[in-house]
């Protein structure tokens, strides 16, 4: 039997754009253990509800996470309207959808960018986010912001978009599409993609359910669960159906993501189509009192927020429990008899955003 | 742009960010804005790196990580504090286990405001960085005083 060592990841380490660290405990190659150990980056952001009153806490919400801020902000107000009993106007709701789903397509981009450059295909991690800037180039001209937008707030959102930029924006997104398609069949198709993701990180269905994947990770393993179906915001009105993959693999992951960004694509269509007219937001007096969970489904998974309120301007409680926390368990596992070489492209295939996990 | 006569390599580091800026800097060296064109290279390499990029204020779990990374970058190195969070904190500096921005730890030359920092505003910061890099190589180089007390 070899013996066994230890070897450090992270917590600064190439492939991470963000600090997580992992024991990796291997007998020759083969990895037989990963202890990860978080909190290089927590923040103690559920305590600011302390100092920050229901409606600046919308802001920090929002800075949980850049990559997936709107809908963290998002969850945050749709939980205090559902307290408060606020009617959110319909064109707010579909506002939302929007702008939620462009943050699900610049993600999903970018995490595709960066499984690339994991498996050193450098190439097509530069064209993803060339594809990508299009998108936050509609950030841009929609809400002022390229990643941090501010424009949610309780009771509706701080900013209209007209008509006729709407009609504009689904324009901008079918180039867009025309523009991912051939890097799309590059992940689909090619073949050191292919050999580099295939058979690699196996996650049984059971595995998944029982461990408590979420998002494209449980997608991947064959689970068909998708927290948008729930009927939040627009949701309900729209046509979709979660994209599923059978084959447990980081190469079935990756097959998700891509699906997922022609259907939020489609997703805009729909919602721009059906978009009602009407005010964008409703005035709100008081303060929240009383408990609420909120669930959404976030880029990389379902997102659960908890918060209560006891009638002051401060909440008592407010909880995140984010995606990638919940995929934690999951990678352990998967990490279990890997070659020490696939850990990176592993670890990543989970979509690790470690601001969000550790809050 | 003829003061250049490097090419400076960058090493970038989480401290406790949102992630925003550090897409942000992901983003400079990606064909939109591409910084290669300077010569500028990220490696996750210390040891390889001229400029330091840190995003995000210190808390008590990663500041040996960052004087770590600091001290095994080579002189002459210079550090550049990414958006509101690694230069003062923004406010999370009200959070329990804030330190504050990065300045409390290591000494910081080049300051880039904006939450999230603009790649545009990023790559000032990393131009400017550069001079200050050549300033240090030619030992001419004056650290400003940072006046007390005050908030940006």
């Amino acid at each position: 039997m070899p013996k066994r060592t230890i070897i450090p990841f992270g917590p600064q380490h190439p492939v991470l754009p963000e600090p997580i660290h992992l024991d990796i405990a291997i007998r020759d190659e083969k990895v037989v253990e990963a202890i990860p150990s978080l909190g290089f980056i927590h923040r103690g952001l559920e305590l600011l509800v302390d100092k920050k009153d229901f409606n600046d806490m919308c802001f920090v919400a929002e800075r949980i996470c850049g990559i997936c801020s709107f809908i963290h902000g998002q969850g945050y107000c749709q939980g205090i309207e559902e307290i408060m009993n606020v009617q959110v106007p319909d064109r707010a709701k579909y506002l939302r959808t929007i702008w939620a789903e462009l943050s699900r397509i610049h993600s999903h981009i970018l995490w595709l960018g960066l499984a690339a450059d994991a498996a050193g295909f450098e190439s097509l991690f530069m064209h993803s986010w060339r594809v990508r800037e299009k998108v936050l180039d509609i950030f841009e001209e929609t809400t002022g912001g390229r990643v941090i937008f501010g424009v949610n707030k309780v009771g509706g959102v701080k900013r209209d978009i007209e008509n006729d930029v709407l009609k504009r924006i689904v324009g901008t997104l079918k180039d867009m599409e025309a523009e991912f398609k051939p890097l799309a069949n590059v992940f689909i198709d090619d073949y050191s993609i292919k050999h580099r993701f295939s058979n690699v990180g196996m996650l049984s269905k059971e595995d998944a359910y029982k461990l408590g994947a979420v998002g494209p990770v449980l997608r991947g393993s064959g689970v068909s669960i998708d927290a948008r179906k729930l009927g939040y915001a627009a949701y309900k009105e729209l046509n979709f159906e979660p994209i599923v993959e059978n084959s447990c693999d980081c190469y079935a992951r990756t097959i998700v993501r891509v699906r997922e960004v022609y259907q939020s694509v489609d997703l805009i269509k729909q919602a721009v189509d059906k978009i009602p007219d009407g005010p964008i937001d409703q005035k709100v007096t008081g303060s929240p009192n009383g408990e609420f969970f909120s669930r959404l489904e976030q880029p990389r998974g379902e997102v659960v927020y908890y918060m209560r309120g006891n009638g002051t301007k401060n909440l008592d409680r407010y909880r995140v429990r984010t995606p990638t926390f919940s995929n934690i368990a999951p990678l352990v596992k998967m990490l279990e008899g890997c070659e020490l070489a696939d850990v990176p492209v592993i670890i990543l295939t989970i979509d690790p955003c470690i601001s969000c996990t550790e809050r | 742009m003829s003061f250049i006569t490097k090419s400076p390599w960058i090493v970038h580091y989480d401290g406790s960010s949102c992630n925003g800026c550090d897409i942000e800097v992901l983003a400079c060296l990606t064909p939109m804005y591409d910084v290669e064109r300077f010569g500028i290279i990220n490696t996750g390499n210390p040891k390889h790196a001229d400029i330091f990029l840190i995003t995000g204020y210190v808390n008590t779990q990663n500041v040996d990580v960052i004087k770590n990374i600091y001290r095994k970058m080579p002189d002459p190195k210079v550090v550049v504090a990414i958006g509101i969070c690694a230069s003062t904190g923004n406010f999370f500096r009200e959070c329990y286990n804030a330190l504050g921005g990065v300045d409390t730890i290591i000494p910081v030359d080049v300051y880039v405001p904006g939450c999230a920092a603009r790649p545009e505003a990023i790559i000032d910061g990393v131009v400017k960085a550069l001079g200050i890099l050549d300033q240090k190589k030619n030992k001419t180089y004056v650290a400003p005083v940072k006046p007390e007390g005050v908030i940006i």
